[in-house]
């Protein structure tokens, strides 16, 4: 395999690393600086992983006999803030947003490539700072929230240097998003319309808008919270006058459309996944262009559903009752495109489609659950116990965490010119989709009784089903052997792929496979239809 | 490493095949400085909710004396004019007034810290008083130190916009015109503050 960056200038002398040292270089190549998201994100993965195994090896017996309590609360903070800042909003946004958005749109890199560097530099960094901040004294242990006066009361390092990190981090995301509506909006190549677009672009575009608008809003509530730490001001603390209530507020604005700005890139790959693998238009483009952009602007005004039982009142909560019942609308509207996408269609049963279809299946589910959970008498009845934890991760990782893998078998052929192993894929699908309803789908049982959240200890009559929810978190665990094995087998002697392998539309496989540097060889094709399959004349092409 | 200057290199070699496409670092500009008021908006509306829920305990001071902070409104929109004139004059190729105006402007925003650092040393409360205190000097910090921003910014550009030799000139005026635009949102931004903290 030849990916050497500059292999139509070798007349002219680079000092540009080649081959796999490019990915550890201050490369401003967007699809190098993609990878370096994937890579960066997935070792951050496997540290969280490594946290949530040990936070189920703790709840397998009812005492809190594998780590102190407050070291699980050390544990469970660690492992929320890394796998949503670190792993998940890095990847889906970061990783396949700079690899594919400058293809979609025609371009040859992203609008502000040095930006683009500085939003990725920022994140290695900062992680390390939020690892770090486990082992200082008084790590922070108020989970991913930080409510005050939980995150006040226990007024230490760790939690100054958490909130120093998430702060950094929040920087590179607003960067990436600045540098994303850029691209797609003004970097379109001549004659590329915006309902041309690949839907990934318009998933990416109404993230980029929620990253904008509300993850400067955390970073204000954030710094509020550190003067409260170090300056004792009095802003979230009821002792000096301060309200929590407030802060709740601030941190929902951003951590609700958090939430969407986690899972809509998801969407967005999923309708690219689903139209290749089905060969089958993508259903409904213009209503799921429209949903994303009604996903955005409802998505801005919900955020106080987390909050029902924070003394709202009741004009609070029924506004936002019925403001989140509107999102299951455009949600529902893309879910029955996507099943309809495949209804009919020449579907092949491969790795990247398994995941797609996980994906569907478990969204779904956890889509009810949070529908449910928008109504207030639930909400009331379930609040702060496993069935948000369930419900959670039935939406980040069975929504979103199924598609990075997806998208990895997907566009693994792209990136290096070869085909990944479909057994072992197949394998690591089984594994991973078995494991994650077997771990996740009995707390929705156990939030129904009443075992709380956050709480290392827990009544022995919950024991059982916490220990088969800990063997579906082993076989998670266990699910990365088989992938990890598949990525280094298949780079070093995977099968050549070709430019295409998969026949697809999409202007990215309009390349070759691995893309030159500046990804087309003269002009960007003009691809008015991405999703023209079953057309003959696309078919020829 | 070098990498960043070789893949310029690059980038440069393949000039002509790659199109010209607009400027469009004003487009990201703006988007940056929506995020940066979405953040003000942040502090506003906490501002806002711990006065309308919040009661102050008794005795508690808030009450502020308007002469210097409607001073420093004056100061701030008169050095919006003196920038947009730096503006003006660079156009017409006058590099000098050009420097001249923006270090006039630079001298307006300095007044504006050194009184607003007056205002602080005279209030009769501190940072940790109570919530309208720290709320308050947390506002006005946050501000305080984007106008310093903004003055260190104007500081360069007006070096660089000295004649001849400087790098901004009527060809290449987008440093300028960024900076510009950055201070008129801080300007912005102080009014609503201003009318938010001082008459509300």
């Amino acid at each position: 395999m030849t990916i050497s960056i500059d292999s139509k200038d070798s007349n002219t002398k680079s000092l540009q690393p080649k081959g796999w040292l490019r990915y550890f270089s201050f490369s401003l190549d967007h699809k190098v600086i993609g990878i370096q998201y994937l890579i960066c994100g997935f070792l951050f993965y496997l540290i969280g992983g490594t946290l949530a195994s040990a936070i189920r090896i703790e709840l397998a017996s009812p005492m809190s006999d594998f780590m102190p309590r407050d070291v699980y609360n050390q544990v469970l903070t660690l492992h929320g803030t890394i796998m949503i800042f670190l792993w998940i909003v890095p990847v889906v946004n970061g990783a396949f947003g700079n690899y594919l958005i400058p293809f979609y749109v025609g371009a040859r890199d992203m609008a502000f490539p040095r930006l683009n560097a500085v939003a990725f530099w920022l994140i290695p960094p900062s992680g390390l700072m939020l690892v770090a901040s486990y082992f200082v004294e008084g790590a922070a242990q108020a989970g991913w929230t930080a409510y005050p006066p939980l995150s006040i009361t226990t007024p230490q390092s760790g939690q100054i240097i958490w909130i120093m990190s998430v702060l950094l981090l929040g920087g590179s995301s607003i960067f990436g998003g600045i540098n994303f509506i850029a691209t797609i909006i003004k970097l379109r190549r001549p004659g590329l319309k915006l309902m041309q677009l690949p839907m990934y672009c318009w998933a990416m575009l109404g993230t980029s808008l929620l990253v904008v608008l509300s993850t400067p809003v955390l970073a204000g509530t954030l710094i509020l919270l550190s003067f409260d730490i170090v300056a004792h001001t009095g802003f979230f603390n009821p002792v000096l006058g301060g309200n929590v209530v407030v802060y709740q507020h601030l941190f929902w604005f951003y951590s609700h459309p958090a939430v969407y700005i986690m899972v809509l890139p998801a969407f967005g790959l999923v309708s690219e996944i689903l139209p290749v693998h089905s060969r089958k238009p993508l259903f409904g483009y213009t209503t799921m262009v429209f949903s994303i952009m009604g996903i955005v602007v409802l998505g801005l005004v919900v955020w106080a559903h987390h909050m029902f039982t924070s003394g709202t009142p009741p004009w609070m909560r029924l506004f936002f009752t019925i403001a989140t019942a509107f999102i299951a609308v455009p949600t529902g509207i893309k879910f029955f495109n996507w099943v309809a996408t495949l209804w009919g269609g020449k579907i092949s049963i491969n790795s990247a489609m398994l995941f797609s279809c996980g994906f569907i299946i478990n969204f779904v589910f956890g889509g009810i659950t949070g529908v449910a959970l928008a109504q207030v008498p639930f909400d009331i009845h379930v609040h702060d116990t496993y069935f948000v934890v369930a419900h959670f991760h039935y939406i980040v990782y069975g929504g979103t965490v199924f598609i990075i893998f997806s998208s990895i078998y997907h566009w693994f052929p792209k990136v290096t010119g070869k085909l990944m192993n479909e057994k072992l894929g197949i394998l690591h699908f089984a594994i991973t989709f078995i494991g994650f309803n077997l771990c996740f789908a009995p707390q929705h049982w156990l939030g129904l009784n009443g075992m709380p959240r956050r709480v290392a200890e827990y009544d022995p009559q919950f024991q059982f089903v916490n220990q088969i929810s800990s063997v579906g978190a082993l076989l998670m665990a266990i699910s990365t052997i088989p992938f990890l094995v598949n990525i280094f087998l298949s780079i070093k002697n995977g099968k050549d792929s070709g430019d295409n392998p998969w026949n697809a539309l999409t202007p990215e496989w309009l390349t070759s496979s691995p893309p030159p540097v500046e990804n087309w060889e003269g002009e960007a094709p003009l691809v008015e239809e991405p999703y023209g399959y079953g057309n003959p004349i696309s078919q020829e092409n | 490493m070098t990498t960043l200057d070789s893949s310029k290199e690059i980038k440069n070699n393949k000039s002509e095949a790659s199109e010209h496409h607009e400027d469009f670092r004003m487009f990201g500009l703006i988007t940056f400085l929506i995020a940066d008021g979405m953040t003000f908006a942040g502090f506003f509306a906490a501002y806002l909710t711990y006065k309308a829920v919040n009661p102050l305990p008794d005795g508690a001071i808030y009450e502020l004396e308007l002469p210097i902070p409607t001073l420093n409104t004056i100061l701030l929109l008169v050095s919006s004019a003196t920038f947009h004139k730096a503006g003006k004059a660079l156009l017409k190729n006058k590099n000098s007034d050009t420097q001249k105006w923006l270090i006039v402007t630079a001298l307006l925003g300095i007044t504006f810290l050194i009184c607003q650092l007056f205002e602080y040393f005279n209030l009769p409360f501190g940072l940790t008083d109570n919530l309208f205190a720290s709320t308050f000097y947390a506002l006005t910090g946050f501000h305080g130190l984007h106008v310093t921003l903004g003055t260190l910014m104007i500081l360069i550009i007006s070096w660089q916009t000295r004649p001849k030799e400087g790098r901004i000139t009527n060809q290449n005026m987008f440093p300028l015109e960024a900076v510009e635009l950055y201070w008129h949102f801080v300007d912005g931004i102080w009014v609503i503050l201003f009318i938010i903290l001082y008459l509300l």
